[in-house]
């Protein structure tokens, strides 16, 4: 799995940081998306799967690998 | 089967196909467009900062990989709970075996708004048709100061244009963010150049602007009526379904056995507030899609929706977030920060406890704490302070 945050469009919500917080993060200043590990490990994919529906900004994208 | 092709109708279909279910999955739209997302188009898409395509949900590529049959540009106009069947509008019966209804919401009007210059923002459609009238030195008016017009005003005045927002409320806002919020607000689009006009009633949409409720009329290019909006149910009637303010559902998102409602169009009884609650806001809509998803698969194990519902809305520089439920607060603290810094955590009260939180311009980790606090049903005592007496 491979992690895609396509950053102008996120829009600081902070639901993806409460589902998979290993895997992303925000930024301090104005809570805009990080991408934590581009790549995470099987455990995490269902959560990242989740974040990635949940995201009220459409502005992660999974690509299965 | 799944009607709405939008944020709560996708969400539903896409949690069916990546929970397993590999059967038939029929999502109907009335718009012609793929799925896409509402919250930019009083954003980007208005400013002009976004072309259209960039409004879409999915990728085309992943929406080909979910193998949807897609019926878009056909509204639902009936169903027949009995037969199972869903008419559409081209004299089509598509039969189902589990219904998910998503038909969102409609923009309440006014009289005398079909007009040339007269606008409301629901689809991508309107968005596309208002940014064509936008410009420098032209006269916007928009009626209702509620987070649309709000938020259409700001992008206007960012393109220079002359902007009156007129509101019947004496503050903007105020049962959904509270009075001393909504007065911030106010201030914010004054301090932006903004003609905010409250306690005003507009009765229609007239030639060369919109007449008020004394008579006068306010001059106008261009006129956003940004009142409300209405529930889609109308093809509900007669189903034998339950339409209120919405298609009501119980604690499951359930409105018939096998029938699930989803996203702005339903009214669900929320267990972590005990209160029924429709929500327009975009977070609920994928949320809810996803929950009745979940439930319609494995009626065995469904759960009761209780989410903390979230939004959030752009005006100018400020970004407004909020978590939990705000409406029928009985007070509100101001808990982090100030409200005079336009930088600030504000606690809404219901009964003894912290029901919600609304933030500008704070920490994501303060937010996050303060959100939790809500989902776990914090006492106020404990996490604000004092009740403060009715009144006081």
């Amino acid at each position: 799995m491979r992690v895609e945050v396509d950053v102008p469009k996120c829009v600081a919500s902070g639901q993806c940081v409460m589902i998979a917080p290993d895997v992303f993060d925000q930024r301090e200043e104005d809570g805009i998306v990080v991408l934590l590990d581009e790549k995470p490990p099987a455990a995490l994919h269902a959560d990242v799967r989740e974040s990635a529906v949940v995201c009220p900004a459409a502005a992660i994208r999974v690509v299965e690998e | 089967m799944v009607v709405g092709a939008s944020a709560a109708g996708l969400a539903a279909a896409e949690t069916l196909r990546r929970e397993g279910y590999e059967g038939t999955i029929t999502l109907i739209g009335e718009e012609p467009h793929h799925p896409y997302d509402r919250p930019p188009l009083s954003k980007q898409i208005l400013g002009g900062q976004w072309e259209a395509d960039r409004v879409a949900l999915r990728a085309p590529a992943d929406l080909d990989a979910l193998g949807l049959e897609l019926r878009l540009g056909t509204a639902a106009t009936g169903l027949d709970l009995a037969g199972r069947t869903v008419g559409l509008a081209d004299g089509a019966r598509v039969p189902y075996d589990g219904l998910v209804i998503a038909t969102g919401v409609r923009p309440r009007r006014l009289p005398g708004d079909g007009g040339e210059r007269a606008h409301v923002l629901r689809t991508l459609d309107d968005a596309l048709a208002l940014r064509d009238r936008l410009g420098p030195g032209r006269r916007l008016v928009v009626v209702g100061a509620g987070f649309l017009g709000a938020e259409a005003a700001a992008v206007a005045r960012g393109l220079g244009m002359e902007v009156t927002l007129l509101e019947p409320a004496p503050v903007p806002l105020a049962p959904a963010v509270g009075e001393p919020v909504g007065r911030m607000l106010a201030e914010v689009h004054h301090d932006h150049g903004v003609a905010l006009r409250t306690g005003v009633t507009v009765t229609e949409v007239a030639d060369g602007g919109v007449r008020l409720a004394d008579g006068t009329l306010v001059e106008a290019d261009e006129v956003l009526v940004s009142i409300g909006s209405v529930p889609n149910t109308d093809w509900l009637e007669g189903s034998g379904l339950t339409v209120g303010d919405g298609l009501e559902c119980d604690e499951y998102s359930a409105a018939a056995p096998g029938v699930y409602g989803a996203g702005d169009v339903a009214r669900w009884h929320n267990p972590l507030f005990g209160t029924a609650m429709r929500i327009e806001h975009r977070t609920n809509a994928t949320e809810q899609g996803m929950a009745v998803a979940r439930n319609l698969l494995r009626p065995d194990e469904r759960r009761p929706f209780a989410p903390v519902p979230y939004f959030w809305s752009d005006q100018y520089d400020l970004r407004i977030q909020a978590h939990g439920r705000l409406r029928g607060h009985e007070e509100i603290a101001v808990v982090e920060g100030a409200l005079e810094e336009r930088k600030f955590l504000a606690a809404y009260r219901c009964g003894d406890r912290v029901a919600g939180v609304l933030a500008v311009g704070m920490p994501p980790r303060t937010v996050r704490t303060w959100r939790q606090a809500v989902a776990t049903r914090a006492a106020w005592r404990d996490a604000v302070g004092e009740l403060v007496p009715e009144g006081a």
